[in-house]
Order: structure tokens, then sequence, then C-alpha cells
């Protein structure tokens, strides 16, 4: 595969936001988002490109994982924490 | 109409495959039908209510400082902030992502070698066992599953003193050890081993004149644990290897609270057994492992007979799940090993400033050689116990999980030379991958505020901001 394009890399920041933020569980959340936010950062950087191919893939297969725990997140509730406001609506995929 | 739904008919038939790889089956699950469960706030009320029933005095005041010390928040959640890395961490969602197809699909037992199902689990059990070898720069084959850090530390001190009894009697650890060595130690002192317990100096450290003195030609295992899990000090591991290596004894370290958390490399410090626990990386409870160096053999009787599986030395099936899972645990920590490591200490420090800044509070341990994610605290003339029940808000503990049930003061702080009072007022604060800085403000203010209100209580405080020496009152009834 060539180099993702920038539109390929935006969609997939913003595909991986969403779903971090998917989390019901708020430490959870807040990892992922910070994870994500570092991680897109560290890789804007990246000139190789088999480096860029592979910091590609790694966050295709992290999205999958968001994808698929930030469901079972949701199925499986807690209250919330001390620190989370109560109001805050928490985006649900539909 | 018609002819949509034989389009649709078709390239469901035509394309289930490529569908199947790039939909994910969740997108369509029920969200309507969440199992919630709420978070349990009564149940140390109740039990104080309880104790407090029974008891001929009635500590009316007792009760409405609770009442007034836990924060009633409203517009926020009520579940509490998550201090307690030491006792156990949450499991990420990533290993959850990696054993929940042991559960679903993958269920073979993975010494079955007469079918696939055995040879998928057991690639996985192998992946696994690479990931967890290669934190640590150890070879696969040195990697033996068992059920946790416990197993561990009773297997390698059991096993390596067994089966060298013959020749030797003699077993080296100290006073800070977790409970599982020190009760290990002691039950082999009933099969006619000598032990010695060393002391350690006011810091939480070993000194390592003394353990080189203490070994004798007799001697042949010397544990001593890597990261305290009450005090977070970092034994020197590398000079205790050095000294073990040069007297020819085994040196076997506890590392539950240090694996993936301090770079270790067994080669370079001469570990010859290191004890591994799966629910201290982010992994699932229940699996740990055990480090056995091949070069020169480390041998040891098994304290688990059977199937031979592991070498044979824990026999037993492999639960494919946890390997899997502590595996990945492993592999995240390498990975999210700098990420972490800076978040920890970015957070760890705030709180410690933040929390040191409160007048008459103390850390316990040593400043510098310590383990940034684990904060040790005494807060004089609080009392641990009730500062604790205070907090409801905040998930602490004053010590080891293992001994929180009963109110004796920590050993651990016994033994660095800390007063009753001391210890009694002690609290560990445990800092994690998942641990935000909103978190850390929020228990900084909360901790500030209530050690406040408890101290305005106490008569003890009032006579120190007096300026009376708590030392120079003679007590009634001692």
């Amino acid at each position: 595969m060539s180099a993702p394009s920038r539109s390929q890399v935006l969609s997939l920041y913003k595909q991986i936001i969403k779903n971090a933020n998917g989390f019901n569980n708020y430490n959870f959340r807040n990892y992922f988002l910070r994870k994500a936010k570092t991680s897109f950062r560290n890789a804007s950087d990246l000139k190789d490109p088999v480096a860029i191919e592979e910091a590609w893939n790694t966050a295709k297969q992290e999205l999958g994982v968001l994808k698929r725990q930030s469901v079972i997140s949701q199925m499986y509730t807690f209250d919330k924490q001390v620190v989370e406001p109560l109001e805050q609506k928490h985006h649900i995929r539909s | 109409m018609l002819r949509s739904f034989t389009r649709s008919v078709l390239s469901k038939h035509r394309y289930s495959e490529v569908l199947a790889v790039r939909r994910y089956a969740t997108a369509k699950v029920a969200l309507d039908v969440p199992l919630e469960t709420h978070t349990d706030l009564q149940k140390a009320h109740q039990d104080l209510a309880d104790a407090r029933a029974n008891s001929s005095e009635a500590v009316e005041t007792g009760t409405t400082a609770l009442k007034h010390a836990y924060q009633e928040n409203t517009g926020f959640g009520t579940r509490p902030i998550y201090l307690d890395m030491q006792a156990t961490t949450p499991t990420d969602p990533r290993v959850l992502d990696t054993m929940l197809k042991f559960y679903t699909g993958l269920y073979g037992n993975p010494h079955s070698n007469t079918h696939s199902y055995g040879w998928e689990t057991n690639k996985e059990v192998e992946t696994a066992r690479q990931h967890i070898a290669n934190l640590i720069n150890a070879d696969v084959k040195e990697i033996i599953f068992t059920s946790g850090a416990t197993e561990s530390n009773n297997a390698a001190l059991k096993g390596v003193a067994r089966f060298y009894k013959k020749t030797k009697n003699h077993i080296i650890t100290t006073r800070t050890e977790h409970k599982c060595v020190l009760e290990a130690a002691r039950a082999m002192k009933n099969e006619g081993f000598d032990v010695t317990f060393l002391n350690v100096n006011e810091q939480g450290l070993v000194d390592l004149k003394e353990l080189e003195a203490t070994i004798r030609p007799e001697t042949c295992i010397v544990s001593i644990m890597a990261v305290n899990n009450e005090i977070g000090v970092m034994q020197p591991m590398k000079e205790i290897g050095a000294i073990c290596k040069k007297k020819k004894v085994f040196f076997h370290t506890d590392g539950a609270q240090a694996y993936g958390k301090i770079p270790i490399d067994v080669n370079e410090m001469n570990i010859d057994l290191m004890s591994i626990s799966s629910h201290k990386i982010y992994g699932p409870k229940g699996m740990g492992a055990l480090y056995i160096r091949r070069r020169p053999r480390v041998r040891l009787e098994p304290i688990i007979s059977g199937g031979g599986q592991e070498r044979g030395l824990r026999s037993g099936t492999l639960a494919p799940s946890l390997v899997a899972g502590f595996g990945e645990a492993a592999k995240l920590m390498k990975q999210e090993f700098d990420a972490d490591s800076a978040h920890i200490k970015r957070l760890s420090e705030k709180l410690t400033n933040g929390l040191l800044a409160i007048e008459h509070t103390s850390l316990n341990g040593s400043p510098d050689h310590r383990y940034p994610g684990c904060v040790n605290i005494s807060f004089a003339y609080v009392e641990g116990e009730s500062l604790l029940m205070a907090l409801r808000d905040i998930a602490l503990s004053s010590g080891s999980a293992c001994t929180s049930a009963s109110l004796e003061p920590s050993y651990v702080l016994h033994a660095l030379g800390k007063d009753d009072a001391l210890a009694h007022s002690s609290i560990r604060f445990g800092v994690g991958r998942f641990t935000t800085e909103e978190e850390i403000d929020y228990v900084i203010k909360a901790i500030t505020e209530r050690v406040e209100f408890l101290r305005e209580l106490s008569p003890l405080w009032e006579m120190v901001k007096e300026g009376i020496d708590l030392n120079s009152i003679e007590w009634s009834g001692h």
C-alpha cells in the first residue's frame, strides 16, 4: 500500500476519537483520547515510508479494538466517576 | 422493491466474505439492554453502624463527622477515583479484546497436540510467553506460568530450598517483603531451614554490606523484592545480583510491582528467579509467571505434581485466555513504557508535592530510589483508617490489600523504624496508566480539606497547635 493521504489519516483520526469517546468508563475514555492525540502527533513527523505504513496499520488495528471495546463498555455500565459531571452526554453509536 | 430485494440477497451472498472482514459484528448490538452495576457506597457505612451498635460507647459525633467529611458533590457521579494501583490495576480494554476470543471460540486445551483446537491455543500461549520474556530480556523457555505472584514466590523459595536441602539450609530475605515471601520463608523454617530476615534502613533500602556478610557457604537463596508494594522503594537490583553471583547463591526477586514498570534486565542484574504478576500490569487476575534462569541452570522441586506441563515445574492445564491476556498486557507495557512512565511520573510528582504541602506530612521510603507510581504518605495526628472512611470518594488503602482487613499498623513501615502512630496514619496512593490529571487535582483538594477537618476534631492536634510536645505527655492507662 502506498502512503495514506492526508484526508485518509484525518478520517482515521476522527474515527478513533469518535470511538474512544464511546467508552462509558471515564478512565478508559480519557486514556484512549490522550493516546490518540499523542500517537498521531508523533506519527506526523514520520518520513520513512515503512514506518508510516506500520503506524497506519497499527492505528487501523487499534480502531478495531476501540470499536469493539467501546460497545462492550456501553453494554456493561457502572455509575459515573466522582469527577465526571452527570449531565455530560456521551456519544453513543447508533 | 423486488429489484432491491434480490440485489440485497445477492450482494449478501456474493460479498459476505468481504463484509465479514470489513464490517464489525458489533455494529448492530442491542445497546438498549445494558447491564448496569451500581457503586456500593453503603457497605463501609453499614459495617461501621453495625460495629457502633454492638459497642457500648455511642460515638455520636463520629457519625456526623463522617457525614460532613464525605463530600456530597451533586451533579457528579458516585464512583470513587481508583488510586490503589498496587493492589490491582484495571484490565486494559486491549487486553480484554485479546481474551474474549478464548471464551467464544478458541477453547482448545493448549496441551492437546493431536488437533487444531490445541494447536491454535498453544500458538497463542507461546506468543504470549514470548511477549512476557521480551520485557525482561529473558529467553522464552525461561518463563513458567503460574496462578500469580504468590504461587511464583512459593514455588521459587520452597522449590529451590527443597531441591538443594542436602547441602544447603539457609535462606535470606528482608523484613519488608510481601507477606507471601515472609510466610513461605517461615514455612521453610519448619522444614529445618535457617532464615535470616535482613533489616532495612529508614529509607527502606537493604544494606549491601550486611547482605554480603550474611551470606554463608550453606546459603541457597536470597530473596529481595524489586519494588516494595507499600512504599514503592526500589532495591539496588544490579548490586544485589552482583553480590549473589560472586557468592554463588541464587537470587530470587519478587517483581510483582516492578515488572514492566521499571526497566529490568535479568541478565544484566543477574536475577536467577523472578516472580511476575499479571494483574499489576493491567492484565487479568489469577495469572502470573515465574522466570527461572536456564544458564546456569536453576533447579527446583515443583510444589505441584501432575501431568508435567510447563517443563514439569508447574503441572495443570494452562488457561489460554489468561495467558494471552497476560501476554498482551506485557506487550502493551513494553510498547507504552515511555508514555506511561512519563505520565505516571508527572502525575505522581504533582500528587506528592500537593500532599506534602499540607503541614506535618511526610513521604515514607527513599525519595530517590522509588517507583513513582507508588506514593506512601504519613499524615501526622490523623488516624489513617478514619481518613480512609472519610474518603469514600477515593479508593485508597493504608497498606497492602492482604493486611487491610486487620487494623494492625503496617509491618513494612515498622521495619523502616516508624512508630505506631505514624504507621497508623499513613496512606498509599497508586498512580497508573489510566489515572488522569483531573483526578489527581480532586484528590489533592479532597485530602487537604479532610485532613484539616479531622485534625480540627483531634485533641492531639490542639495540643500540637499549642506547642505541647506530645512525647512529653504521660498517658494514663498504659
